[in-house]
C-alpha cells in the first residue's frame, strides 16, 4: 500500500509511472451518490479532473446513496459489491462502519496532507467521524421561509424559536419526517440549554417533553421525507417555513430567485463524505483509494464550493473557496460555515443518534401516526 | 367390478402388470412435461419461493448473539436475570474472551447494532467497549514483559507453543479455534496454519494454547501472515496469566520455555488478580446495567420470537411477554389502517371502475379499445410523476383549491386540506389502481351476451331488476379479480402513502420499508412482512369461503 | 304480397320500416297481421329483416316508421318488460347463475307472484317441457335439449298470450331438432298461445307452421299456409327459396285463361300457368317441382308436351332416384322419382322425353 501511494503521488510526474498504476488498478469504477445539484458539482469537481489524468477510465455513477446502506447490506450478503466508492452522511457512514461493510481508513496513509503540510487528520480535525467516514462537505440543515408571508409589522422570523410562535409567525411549517434536529429544536425552545439537550433527550421524559413540545405546532406542520419536498413547499407557497438543507434553499434563492431567505439559527451541521466498501478485490480498492486521495485534497474540496453552497471538510481549504463557477456570486457568505451564519450552531450527535436513534424514532413515529 | 380384484392385476401383452407398464409410459411424459416448466418453476423458485423463505427465516433468527458471546451466553445461563444483581466475575471473564475476538474480528458492532433494537445504548456500549477491551490485563501483561522481553517475541511464543521441533503434538485445540472463528464470522478456515500445538502444552495450559490457536488461525487466514513471525494479542497473555496464577503445575515440564515460564509464575504470584468485571465498568459502566444483561440473555437463543412481538406492540422481557410501552405502539394501528385503508380504496375503484368497465364492454370493439388505451395510458408514464401530479392538484394552493376559491365555493383563507392525510392517499391510489380493477371487470364483462338482460327484460323485469338479478351476479368474478389485485397491491404501496400520505395516510410498508433501508433491523421488517403476507392469505381464504376463488376470472 | 290488416289480428304490423343507419332501411313497408292462437314463422335468408322484426315485436328495437300493435294497442312506446311476451332466444339466454328453479321463477318474481303459487307454476311449466326432475341443476349441468326446454318453459311460465322464438333450434343436432319441432308446436297448440317463430331453416318452417311469411329484402315475398307456399310459389324467390327447385327462362309468346305459352331460350314452347306474368313478350322463369317430372310414358297424362331430355347423374337415395338432366340449355335440372318396383333406373348418357302437366309448370317473374 505504502508504494501504491508514493506511485500515486507522482502520477503527473512520468508517463510510465501512469501506465505501471494502470496496470495496478481497475480501469471501471462505479461512484453512488446522491444525483441532482450535488452530484453534479462532484462530478465538475472531482470526477472529470481525474478523468484527464486518467483517459481509460471508466466512470460509472449510480445515485443510490439514500438506500445506500441497505442496498450495501444485500450486496455483501449476496457476496457481489459492485460499488467502489460511495457518497453517504456521516450517521450513514458510522453504521456501515458497525455493520463492518465500510472498510477502516487511516487518514495519514490514505488521505493526502494540506500544501503547507499539515497532516490530513489534523486538516480534518472533528469531523473524521468513526473508523470509516472521510469527510468531504459540511452541510447543514437550516430553515427557510417566504419573505412575502412574514406578516406585517412584524420582524422576520431569525430565532429557531419563531418555529414554534404560531401566534406571531402563523402558516404552515415543514419538518423533517424524523426525530433528528426536530427533538433538538423542541427542548431548545422549551427552556432547555443549549449544552444540556442531548442529556435531556437521553431520559424519557426529555423525549416526551420535546414531543409535548412538537405537539403544540403538529397540527400545522407538513412533514417531509425528501429534500426536495420543502423546497417545492416554499416555492408554491403550500408553507411559510420550513427545514432542509441549505443548498437546497440557495438554490431556491440564488438560482430560482424565489421570494425565500434563509434563518440560520440553530442550525445543524452534519457531514457528507465517501465510505469504500470492506473486502474489495486488489485491483478497485487500488484505484477507489487513488481516487479518494484525489478527490479530498485541499484544492479539490475547495472546488467542489464552486458549484454548491456545502462547505468544504478540510481547514486547509475554506480560504480557497471563491465565486460560483456560473451565478457569478461569492461562495462564501452562502457557507453554512461562515462566522455570519455559524453564530448558533449544533453538530448532528452521532454517538447519541447511534444509541437513541431506535428507541426515539418508535415514540415519534407512535406520536405522528396518533 | 369385483373380477378383476377377484383374478390378480391386469397384464399387459408383454406380461407386466399394467398398471407398471401405464406407469412407465407416463413418467417420459411426465418427465417431458417437467422440463418444459423447469426454467419456469426455477425462475419462481430463486425469484419468489427463495426469498419469502428468507424472510420467513429472518424474522426468527437471532443467531448473532449466541455467535459473537459463544462463552458468555454459556456463563450467563446461571444468572438469575430477576434477582436485581449484575452477573459474577465469571460473566465478566468469558465476555473478556468473546469481546476480545469480536473486537478483533469487528464482528462486536454488528452485535451492538443488533441489542441497539431492543436496549438502548448498546451500540456505543459494544462500539465503545471494543476500542478499549486490549487493555484489560495491561499491569499484569507489563509486569510479565518486564520480568523477560521474551514474553514479547513471536519466536518465543511459537517455540512455547509447538513444544518445538519432534515434540508430540495435539491438534485438538487447532480444530476448535477453526470452529470458533468459523462460528464467529461464518466463514470457513480450513488450510494449513503453519501451526501445530504441543501435546505436552496443551495439556499443562489449555486455556493460553486455545487463544494461542484462535490468534494463529485468525492471523494466517484472515491477516495473511506468518504465525511464528507475529507477537500473540493481549488475550493469549491475559490467558497465560491467569493459568499460571491459577496454579498450573509446571514442576514435571521441561520442554521449551520451562524458565520463563517458572519465573513467571513466581513473580505473578504477588500480582493482583485481573479484575474482569471492574475493568469492563471502568470501559463503560453500562456493563453494571441490569436491563443490558436482561437483554442479552433474553436474546440468547438462537431464535426468537422477539422480531415477531415488536411487530404487534409487544416485547419480551425476562418476565415474559409484556405490551410495549404505550408511547411506542404503532404496528397494531398501521396494520388496522392499512387493511382499512386498502379496503376503502379497492371500494371506490370497484364505485368507479364498474361503470367504466360496462361502458367499455358494451362500446363497439374500435371505440372499446381506443378507450382502453385511455385507461392504461397511466401506465405510461411513472409512479412518482403521477403521484406528485396529485401533490400539484389537491395541495392548498394547488389546482383544486385554486378553482373552487375562483368559483367562490371556497374562502380563500379556508382553502381545504385534501393531502398530506388519508384522503390524498385513498385518491392518489385509487387513481393508480383503477386500471387493475377495470380490465378484469371489463375482460369479464365482455363474456356476457347481451341477450342475458334481454332476456330478463322480456321475462318482465325492469332495466334495474335485470341489470342487479341478472348481469350483476355475472360481473361478480370480474369484481373479485379486480379486488383481489387492487387490495393486494393497495395493501403493499409504499410510494404513494409516502409522498402524498402525511401522517395519517402512511401504510405499514412505510415502516417495513424504513426499517429496510434506514435502521436496517431487517428482522423485524421480516416478522412485519410475514404478518403482512400472513394477513393477505387469510383474507384470500376467508374470500375463498365466502365468494369461492373459482368465481374469479381475469378474462 | 302482403295480406291487409284485419280487426281480429292479435298481432298486427302497421307500414312498419326500420333503418339503423338513416340511409338503408332493413324493414321496408311491412304489414302483417297475426291471428290469435297462430303458429307464424318468419323464414328467410340471413339480412332479410325478419329478426329485426321479432326485435321491434320485443321492444327491443323501436320501428322507424310505422305501427305495431298487441292485441289492437300500438306497443311502440311500452318498454320491453311491459309488453308479456315470452320469448325463446337462439342461444337460450339461460341465467347460468341461477338453478333451472329460479331461472323459471324469475319472471314471476319481477310479477310480484306469492311463492307457493310461484313453486306451483314452476313446477307444472317443467312437468310440461318433461323436465320435473331438473329443478335443482345450473344450466351449464343440462344438455343442449335440455336447455331448449327450460328455455321454453322460462318463456312460458308466465302465461304470455304471445310468444317469439328466435331460431330457437339451431344450436341441435338433427335428430333432436326434429323431435324438438314436433314438441313445440304440440306445445303452442295445446296452450294456444300465439307464436312468432323465426328461422332460416325452411324444412322448420314448413313442418311446424300455420302460416309461413317469407322474407326477402326486407319485404314479405309471399305469406302462406306451408303448403300452398310449397305448391303455389307466387314469385321466383320464394319458389327458389322453398323447396328444390328446376327454373327454365324464356319468353311469354300467348296468353289466355290464366295459363300461357313460354317459348325457352332453345325455341321450344311449352305450356305454363300464368303465375306472375303480365303480357306478352314479357321475360319470365318458368319453375316446375322436381318431383312432378315424370320420364316413364305410362305415367305421363295423355296430351302432355314432352321435351328431350339427356340423362347427366343418376343418384339412388334409398326412397327416390334423383336424376340430373340437361333439358333447354339448363344443366342443373333435377328430377325425383319414387323408389317402385317397376321404375326404370336412367343411365348417364341416355336421352329421355320428360313431361309434366302445364299446371304444375309456372311461369314467375324473371328476376
Amino acid at each position: 500500500m505504502k508504494l501504491t501511494k508514493t506511485l500515486m503521488a507522482s502520477t503527473a510526474l512520468t508517463v510510465a509511472a501512469g501506465a505501471v498504476l494502470a496496470q495496478d488498478m481497475a480501469d471501471s469504477m462505479t461512484l453512488v451518490s446522491w444525483g441532482g445539484a450535488y452530484q453534479r458539482s462532484q462530478v465538475n469537481a472531482y470526477a472529470d479532473p481525474y478523468k484527464e489524468m486518467h483517459p481509460d477510465l471508466e466512470v460509472v455513477w449510480d445515485e443510490s446513496s439514500a438506500e445506500a446502506v441497505a442496498k450495501l447490506r444485500a450486496m455483501d450478503e449476496a457476496g457481489n459489491v459492485t460499488w467502489d466508492v460511495v457518497d453517504v452522511v456521516a450517521a450513514d457512514a458510522l453504521r456501515l462502519c458497525d455493520e463492518g461493510l465500510a472498510m477502516e481508513i487511516d487518514p495519514e496513509e490514505h488521505l493526502a496532507a494540506a500544501p503547507d503540510g499539515t497532516s490530513a487528520e489534523d486538516d480534518f480535525g472533528d469531523l473524521l467521524v468513526g473508523d470509516c467516514f472521510i469527510p468531504q462537505i459540511v452541510y447543514s440543515t437550516t430553515f427557510g421561509y417566504r419573505t412575502d408571508m412574514v406578516p406585517d409589522g412584524v420582524e422576520p422570523p431569525s430565532d429557531i424559536c419563531s418555529v414554534f410562535d404560531l401566534e406571531t409567525y402563523p402558516g404552515k411549517r415543514s419538518l423533517e419526517k424524523r426525530p433528528i434536529n426536530n427533538m433538538e429544536w423542541a427542548l431548545l425552545c422549551d427552556g432547555v440549554a443549549k449544552d444540556e439537550v442531548y442529556d435531556v433527550l437521553a431520559t424519557a421524559e426529555g423525549q416526551q417533553q420535546a414531543l409535548d413540545k412538537l405537539d403544540t405546532i403538529k397540527d400545522e406542520v407538513i412533514w417531509w421525507s425528501a429534500g426536495a419536498d420543502t423546497p417545492q413547499l416554499l416555492a408554491d407557497g403550500e408553507v411559510f417555513m420550513g427545514s432542509t438543507y441549505n443548498g437546497r434553499l440557495f438554490s431556491v434563492i440564488e438560482e430560482q430567485d424565489q421570494p425565500v431567505a434563509m434563518m440560520w439559527d440553530a442550525q445543524v451541521f452534519d457531514l457528507d463524505g465517501w465510505i469504500i466498501p470492506a473486502n474489495l478485490p486488489e485491483d478497485r480498492l487500488a484505484r477507489a483509494l487513488d481516487f479518494v486521495y484525489f478527490a479530498t485534497d485541499t484544492q479539490r474540496l475547495a472546488d467542489q464550493a464552486k458549484w454548491i453552497s456545502y462547505g468544504p471538510a478540510r481547514q486547509s481549504s475554506a480560504p480557497l473557496v471563491g465565486e460560483h463557477a456560473e451565478l457569478g456570486i461569492k461562495m462564501a457568505p452562502h457557507m453554512p460555515t461562515d462566522p455570519e451564519n455559524a453564530q448558533n450552531t449544533f453538530l448532528y450527535n452521532y454517538e447519541f443518534w447511534a444509541d437513541y436513534r431506535d428507541d426515539i424514532d418508535a415514540k415519534f413515529q407512535a406520536w405522528l401516526a396518533q | 367390478m369385483s373380477d378383476t380384484t377377484q383374478s390378480g392385476p391386469v397384464l399387459a401383452a408383454d406380461g407386466t402388470p399394467l398398471k407398471k407398464s401405464l406407469q412407465k409410459a407416463l413418467r417420459a411424459q411426465k418427465l417431458r412435461a417437467l422440463a418444459l416448466v423447469a426454467p419456469l418453476l426455477i425462475f419462481v423458485l430463486v425469484t419468489f419461493i427463495a426469498p419469502i423463505a428468507d424472510m420467513l427465516f429472518r424474522s426468527v433468527e437471532n443467531q448473532i448473539v449466541s455467535r459473537t458471546l459463544q462463552n458468555t451466553v454459556v456463563a450467563l445461563e446461571d444468572w438469575d436475570a430477576e434477582g436485581g444483581e449484575a452477573p459474577g466475575e465469571a460473566v465478566y471473564e468469558a465476555l473478556y474472551w468473546d469481546m476480545f475476538l469480536a473486537a478483533e474480528a469487528k464482528e462486536h458492532t454488528r452485535l451492538g447494532t443488533r441489542l441497539n433494537y431492543e436496549q438502548t445504548g448498546v451500540s456505543s456500549l459494544f462500539r465503545g467497549t471494543g476500542r478499549g477491551v486490549d487493555d484489560i490485563g495491561e499491569d499484569q501483561i507489563d509486569a510479565l514483559e518486564d520480568l523477560n522481553e521474551a514474553w514479547e517475541e513471536e519466536s518465543f511464543w511459537y517455540e512455547l507453543m509447538t513444544g518445538g521441533d519432534g515434540a508430540a503434538k495435539d491438534g485438538s485445540q487447532l480444530s476448535a479455534a477453526r470452529e470458533r472463528l468459523s462460528t464467529l464470522t461464518t466463514d470457513s478456515y480450513r488450510g494449513n496454519v503453519g501451526f501445530e500445538p504441543g501435546a505436552e502444552i496443551s495439556a499443562l495450559l489449555p486455556r493460553t494454547v486455545s487463544e494461542y490457536a484462535t490468534f494463529a488461525v485468525y492471523t494466517v487466514f484472515v491477516e495473511e501472515d506468518v504465525v511464528a513471525e507475529e507477537e500473540p494479542w493481549e488475550a493469549v497473555k491475559v490467558a497465560l496469566i491467569e493459568e499460571l496464577k491459577a496454579g498450573a503445575d509446571l514442576s514435571g515440564y521441561s520442554g521449551p520455555g520451562a524458565e520463563e515460564l517458572r519465573a513467571a509464575q513466581e513473580m505473578l504470584a504477588d500480582q493482583p488478580d485481573i479484575d474482569y468485571k471492574a475493568a469492563f465498568l471502568k470501559e463503560d459502566k453500562d456493563w453494571g446495567s441490569i436491563p443490558v444483561w436482561q437483554t442479552i440473555k433474553t436474546y440468547s437463543p438462537p431464535f426468537t420470537s422477539g422480531y415477531f412481538l415488536n411487530a404487534v406492540d409487544l416485547q419480551k422481557t425476562v418476565d415474559g411477554v409484556e405490551a410495549r410501552p404505550e408511547t411506542q405502539q404503532i404496528y397494531i394501528m398501521l396494520f388496522q389502517r392499512t387493511l382499512f385503508m386498502s379496503l376503502v380504496i379497492m371500494g371506490s375503484c370497484i364505485l368507479l371502475g364498474y361503470p367504466i368497465a360496462w361502458i367499455l364492454a358494451n362500446l363497439p370493439v374500435r371505440t372499446a379499445n381506443l378507450l382502453l388505451i385511455l385507461v392504461l395510458l397511466p401506465f405510461w408514464t411513472s409512479l412518482l410523476v403521477r403521484t406528485s401530479a396529485w401533490k400539484v392538484m389537491l395541495q392548498q394552493q394547488g389546482v383544486i383549491n385554486d378553482v373552487l376559491v375562483w368559483l367562490g365555493m371556497v374562502a380563500d383563507e379556508s382553502r381545504l386540506v385534501m393531502i398530506n392525510n388519508q384522503f390524498g392517499t385513498i385518491v392518489a391510489m385509487t387513481h393508480i389502481l383503477l386500471p387493475f380493477m377495470i380490465l378484469p371487470m371489463y375482460s369479464v364483462m365482455q363474456t356476457i351476451p347481451p341477450t342475458y338482460l334481454r332476456a330478463a327484460k322480456s321475462l318482465g323485469a325492469t332495466n334495474w331488476t335485470a341489470f342487479w338479478r341478472v348481469y350483476f351476479p355475472q360481473s361478480v368474478p370480474g369484481i373479485g379479480a379486480g379486488s383481489i389485485l387492487v387490495f393486494i397491491l393497495a395493501i403493499g404501496y409504499y410510494i404513494t402513502p409516502e409522498i402524498v400520505g402525511g401522517t395519517t395516510g402512511t401504510f405499514i410498508s412505510n415502516r417495513i420499508a424504513y426499517h429496510i433501508s434506514s435502521s436496517l433491523n431487517w428482522g423485524l421488517a421480516a416478522a412485519l412482512g410475514s404478518i403482512l403476507l400472513a394477513a393477505v392469505l387469510i383474507l384470500y381464504w376467508a374470500y375463498d369461503k365466502i365468494v369461492g376463488i373459482d368465481n374469479v376470472k381475469l378474462g | 304480397m302482403t295480406d291487409s290488416q284485419s280487426s281480429d289480428a292479435f298481432v298486427a304490423f302497421d307500414r312498419v320500416q326500420k333503418s339503423y343507419d338513416g340511409e338503408t332501411l332493413v324493414v321496408k313497408d311491412l304489414n302483417l297481421s297475426i291471428p290469435k292462437g297462430e303458429f307464424l314463422t318468419m323464414l328467410g335468408p340471413s339480412g332479410s329483416g325478419k329478426t329485426t322484426c321479432l326485435m321491434m315485436l320485443a321492444g327491443f328495437e323501436t320501428a322507424t316508421h310505422g305501427k305495431i300493435l298487441l292485441d289492437g294497442v300500438s306497443i311502440n312506446n311500452i318498454p320491453p318488460h311491459k309488453r308479456g311476451i315470452g320469448m325463446v332466444f337462439q342461444n337460450y339466454a339461460l341465467f347460468p347463475h341461477m338453478t333451472v328453479a329460479e331461472n323459471l321463477s324469475f319472471p314471476l318474481e319481477v310479477r310480484k307472484i306469492g311463492k307457493s303459487d310461484r313453486e306451483a307454476k314452476v313446477k307444472r311449466a317443467l312437468d310440461m317441457v318433461q323436465m320435473g326432475n331438473f329443478g335443482g341443476r345450473r344450466p351449464a349441468q343440462l344438455s343442449g335439449g335440455q336447455q331448449q326446454r327450460i328455455a321454453l318453459a322460462r318463456a312460458l311460465v308466465f302465461e304470455p298470450e304471445l310468444v317469439l322464438m328466435d331460431e330457437p333450434l339451431g344450436a341441435l343436432d338433427k335428430q333432436l331438432r326434429e323431435h324438438m319441432q314436433f314438441e313445440i308446436t304440440n306445445l303452442a297448440h295445446d296452450l294456444g298461445i300465439t307464436t312468432v317463430y323465426v328461422t332460416h331453416d325452411q324444412t322448420e318452417a314448413l313442418t311446424m307452421s300455420d302460416r309461413v311469411a317469407v322474407f326477402d329484402d326486407g319485404r314479405i315475398q309471399q305469406i302462406d299456409a306451408p303448403d300452398t307456399l310449397y305448391e303455389s310459389p307466387t314469385n321466383s324467390f320464394v319458389a327458389q327459396f322453398i323447396g328444390e327447385n328446376n327454373t327454365l327462362s324464356g319468353v311469354v309468346k300467348k296468353m289466355s285463361d290464366g295459363f300461357c305459352q313460354v317459348e325457352l331460350d332453345d325455341g321450344e314452347v311449352i305450356d305454363c300457368k300464368a303465375v306472375n306474368v303480365s303480357e306478352v313478350g314479357e321475360r319470365t322463369q318458368v319453375s316446375i317441382r322436381p318431383e312432378r317430372v315424370e320420364y316413364d310414358k305410362s305415367r305421363l297424362k295423355s296430351g302432355t308436351h314432352t321435351i328431350k331430355a339427356e340423362v347427366l347423374e343418376f343418384v339412388y337415395m334409398g326412397d327416390i332416384f334423383r336424376t340430373k338432366l340437361r333439358v333447354a340449355g339448363n344443366d342443373d335440372f333435377v328430377i325425383k322419382t319414387r323408389n317402385a318396383p317397376d321404375q326404370r333406373r336412367l343411365k348417364p348418357g341416355e336421352t329421355i322425353e320428360i313431361g309434366w302437366l302445364p299446371e304444375d309448370c309456372r311461369a314467375l317473374d324473371a328476376r
